[in-house]
């Protein structure tokens, strides 16, 4: 599933980031699903992460507002399917999720193994060790779960697997 | 209305996130644990994200400038087809991690079935939504092995929320007019040929949770057809506070 964006408008979208995780932007988060000038107006389609991420309706407005400035109108549409999936965050996404302190999501069966507690596979982001445990399910947001460093003791968020 | 069965049909399956997103949500602040709290209030925003789609495609079907917060804030307590089960109260954790449980089993059954819906926007929705209710349900799956497999005080409390809401799961599988019409059209999901899954799901899980299964074959039911519980009107009086008190109020 590559994005149909327009190359002109890529500069421009690569400046908007997900408000909840400011060191990523909406490209690398695989939220924006295409950017194409059509009759003179930039139609952009996004896709939410969550159902209820509260930071769709900024993303929606700041994209407006920065192709306004750089002199397009543009139209904002949500679209749910094909539903948004944690694969779609780049490989220079997940660099930046890590050097954020935030665990980058693993492939679907290790993160089943992970959540249910019978396998330590998430490294953590301070020091680099996987002698890590899940503290909850469910974390600072929809889409992270809580997590703490067994040996350098560190609490750290991980970005849940979604597929 | 035109698609009335549709717009009522979305309503009884929509209703349902929304009261107990609801319900949960009084949680935010007032959890057992900062893990729970936080557990119970994500949960709750997933299902009013999920909420919002639907009313967004009831409100498009009954057109008449009708939006979602009409649909959500501005009805009846009769006109919510809710099932009984999700409204009623937290009462202790142990009730409402039973009634998230009895409710998550029965919703990612539903969901499951809601992607061969031969309507597009409520496929795009139930593969939204199927993501999310799997980490719900396997939530509250926790903890109902881990409360009722745990000491003597969790386990008699599981049991007595287990006991007391058992009452409310039949009604899970009931029809209304709505749910026969679309079912017929391909649209809806035939909730009366989850129920053996669905009892199979949660007994298996009752018994590894060392929790005996009621024997009960008195069932509660109304909520679909608007008849409520006593808890409705008073949750309802909370919620649309706000929308009756400064009429088209938006943040």
């Amino acid at each position: 599933m590559v994005p149909q964006i327009d190359k002109e408008l890529h500069p421009i979208l690569a400046q908007v980031s997900d408000p909840e995780i400011p060191v990523l932007s909406i490209l690398e988060m695989g939220v924006v699903r295409a950017a194409q000038i059509i009759n003179g107006i930039v139609e952009v389609i996004i896709t939410p992460t969550y159902s209820g991420c509260p930071a769709m309706d900024v993303i929606g407005d700041d994209i407006k507002k920065i192709l306004k400035e750089n002199g397009y109108d543009a139209n904002v549409k949500l679209v749910l399917s094909p539903a948004w999936t944690t694969d779609w965050i780049t490989e220079k996404g997940r660099k930046a999720l890590l050097d954020y302190g935030i665990a980058p999501p693993l492939e679907a069966e290790a993160d089943k193994d992970v959540l249910l507690g019978s396998k330590k596979l998430v490294g953590c982001p301070q020091c680099g060790s996987t002698n890590t445990k899940m503290v909850s399910q469910f974390g600072s947001t929809a889409c992270k779960a809580f997590f703490q460093c067994e040996d350098c003791l560190e609490p750290f968020d991980y970005f849940k697997c979604l597929k | 209305m035109k698609n009335e069965n549709l717009y009522n049909y979305i309503l009884g399956v929509a209703d349902n996130s929304l009261i107990l997103g609801q319900r949960i949500g009084e949680l935010c602040g007032h959890g057992p644990s900062l893990e729970t709290d936080i557990a119970c209030t994500n949960v709750s925003l997933d299902l009013f994200g999920q909420v919002r789609s639907y009313y967004q495609y009831a409100a498009e079907i009954a057109g008449e400038g009708k939006t979602e917060d009409d649909i959500a804030f501005l009805r009846r307590e009769r006109e919510y087809k809710n099932v009984l089960l999700v409204e009623q109260p937290n009462t202790d954790f142990a009730y409402t991690i039973v009634r998230q449980f009895l409710f998550d089993v029965y919703h990612l059954l539903f969901l499951q079935e809601l992607q061969n819906s031969t309507d597009e926007t409520l496929v795009a929705i139930a593969k939204k939504s199927i993501k999310e209710v799997s980490y719900h349900e396997r939530f509250s799956t926790d903890w109902i092995k881990r409360l009722g497999d745990g000491t003597e005080v969790s386990h008699q409390k599981i049991q007595e929320a287990i006991n007391n809401l058992w009452t409310y799961t039949d009604e899970l599988f009931h029809q209304t007019n709505a749910d026969k019409a679309m079912v017929a059209a391909g649209i809806g999901v035939d909730v009366t040929a989850l129920k053996d899954a669905y009892y199979a799901k949660v007994n298996s899980v009752l018994e590894i949770a060392t929790i005996a299964i009621p024997e009960s074959k008195w069932f509660q039911k109304g909520g679909k057809v608007g008849v409520h519980t006593e808890h409705l009107g008073f949750m309802l009086s909370d919620m649309q506070y706000m929308q009756r008190t400064y009429p088209g109020m938006e943040w």
